[in-house]
């Protein structure tokens, strides 16, 4: 190797990575684990006394809004997530071709980078709400006479709908980077070959691309699984609370109800639930080779 | 063909929201009330815009978004600068374990770690300051900061910093006279990422914050708590994303690499 000479005297003095990496491992220690455990603690413990109880967590389990959260966040993650894939994968593939003009489209799809949760809930909100541009469109072409409410409890189908398109251009964007950066990685003539030998570009697409794009699909849907579950701004700014999430209940059980406990139930639940996610998703998307 | 049409049309479903925004921002009040309800505003005015900007707090808000972002660039550059240089130029017992250390914490931000934090800053005197967000911001941008930093850094020959250092400079001297001015593009482009990050974090801020609040904070606070009415809404969402935007134009060429570090 060519660069073993400086690899020796780096070996020379071997605190300097140490030292290095010790402020930021320091910080992270102090404001992300310390936190972390302090959630799980909170959630767990009697205020007063500090003796261990259950009663936060019942009280979290048995509250009217609990299983509606649990059961809405699964469900705008199941819809949310693989329309968010296709249509990532759709753009990484369009990129790929590298059509004239590929670099304006490529930042075109990125610029949902940028824009928060929040600012993408309030973008939307102008679509969807009574007096909004979808309804002013229908009206203008004819479908419509009178407003259509599509985010009010009476149509839970088109609250969840809005919830859904929002997070799905919102968060595609990232999606669409994990994908890119994947393609590039594939060498161009595993394709060719396939297409040499007769293979559609479906087929080429199916059996050659897609498996070999394997690793970047698991990073894309853990990352997206797992930011998932942290919805809130979005559903807030559409729904209120008619359509209530997970990381909704701990904001309204902290700023509304004052109760750190209950808050803590809910973060620690959110904590438990991306684990797993992460866990099961690196465990039966493995490719064959890393399995054997 | 086919491919220009797919083409146009995602790029349509990407910014036809965004332009609707924009367009909502210069309606007028009345007009986005009225049913029928115009498509294009008449005319065209700032009447909605400025009602936003004279609504108390908001300018404060806007302020206190740029003193937290301002303040957690600072400390996240200075935190994660080191860590993600030795990531780029030592091998070292446990390099695995601190990678993998970012890896989880990057899984697990703001929801999880809000409460917690709120909770200890009213016992360390941080609640409701400034500098409380600005702390918890740096705690979620430095696993990606240090990353793309350690990328930048990977970026710059080892053999000039061998160079100098044959030539009489001392480790420290290299570093500061070649490595640096080299990484300084890709640092500045670290400093871009981490102010998004900063600027469009909502749910730490809002839970850590009663009177200073951050843009995203403030706007929670109106929508949820106070019910905001919707030109207040649509003003707010079009101020929160301009930033974004002119910035996002700004460093253009360097997204998928910038985004790309992180999502490794």
């Amino acid at each position: 190797m060519s660069d073993g000479g400086h690899q020796q005297t780096k070996r020379s003095q071997p605190v300097t990575p140490y030292l290095l990496v010790l402020p930021s491992a320091a910080y992270l220690a102090v404001f992300v684990l310390y936190p972390m455990l302090h959630a799980v603690l909170l959630s767990i413990t009697e205020p007063r006394t500090g003796t261990l109880t259950l009663e936060h967590l019942r009280r979290m389990v048995t509250d009217l809004h609990f299983w509606p959260a649990l059961r809405y966040t699964v469900l705008i993650t199941a819809l949310a997530v693989p329309a968010q894939v296709a249509l990532a994968l759709a753009m990484a593939l369009l990129v790929q071709t590298r059509f004239p003009g590929h670099p304006y489209f490529l930042y075109v799809c990125a610029i949902p980078l940028a824009v928060s949760d929040l600012a993408a809930g309030l973008i939307w909100l102008s679509l969807f709400t009574e007096r909004g541009y979808l309804n002013a469109i229908l009206l203008r072409v004819g479908l419509l006479s009178s407003p259509f409410n599509f985010l009010s409890y009476e149509s839970p189908g088109w609250l969840v709908g809005a919830i859904v398109a929002t997070e799905v251009w919102r968060a595609t964007a990232i999606v669409m980077v994990v994908l890119v950066a994947g393609l590039q990685l594939i060498p161009r003539d595993y394709a060719e070959t396939a297409a040499v030998f007769g293979a559609s570009p479906w087929r080429v697409l199916w059996h050659v691309t897609l498996p070999l794009l394997r690793p970047s699909l698991q990073t894309a849907l853990i990352i997206r699984t797992v930011l998932a579950f942290q919805l809130f701004a979005t559903v807030v700014t559409l729904s209120g609370r008619l359509v209530p999430v997970l990381a909704g209940e701990t904001y309204f059980w902290y700023s509304l109800y004052r109760n750190p406990h209950v808050a803590s139930a809910y973060a620690t639940l959110v904590l438990l639930l991306s684990a797993a996610v992460t866990w099961v998703y690196l465990h039966t998307l493995r490719t064959p080779e890393e399995a054997a | 063909m086919a491919t220009y049409a797919a083409a146009l049309t995602l790029s349509a479903w990407v910014l036809a929201p965004i332009a609707l925004i924009g367009l909502a921002a210069v309606t007028s009040r009345e007009q986005l009330y009225r049913w029928p309800r115009p498509f294009w505003p008449q005319p065209v005015t700032v009447e909605t815009l400025a009602f936003f900007l004279r609504q108390e707090g908001v300018v404060r808000a806007l302020g206190n978004s740029l003193a937290v972002a301002a303040l957690t660039i600072l400390l996240a550059t200075a935190l994660s600068a080191p860590a993600g240089y030795a990531l780029a130029r030592y091998r070292f017992r446990g390099r695995e374990t601190v990678q993998l250390g970012l890896l989880t914490t990057k899984m697990f931000p703001a929801t999880a770690l809000a409460v917690p934090l709120a909770v200890a800053f009213l016992r360390w005197g941080l609640y409701d300051t400034l500098v409380g967000v600005a702390l918890v911001h740096t705690a979620l941008s430095v696993p990606f900061v240090v990353l793309i930093v350690a990328s930048v850094f990977r970026g710059v020959s080892v053999e000039l910093e061998e160079a100098a250092m044959s030539l009489g400079c001392s480790r420290l001297q290299a570093f500061w006279k070649v490595t640096l001015p080299m990484a300084l593009p890709g640092l500045a482009a670290a400093a871009i990422f981490t102010f998004i990050l900063s600027w469009n974090e909502v749910f730490a801020a809002t839970l850590l914050t009663v009177n200073h609040r951050t843009l995203p904070a403030f706007l929670v606070h109106s929508v949820v708590a106070e019910g905001a009415p919707l030109h207040f809404r649509y003003a707010g969402g079009f101020f929160l994303v301009l930033p974004a935007l002119v910035i996002i134009f700004l460093i253009r060429r360097y997204l998928l690499t910038l985004w790309g570090v992180t999502v490794r």
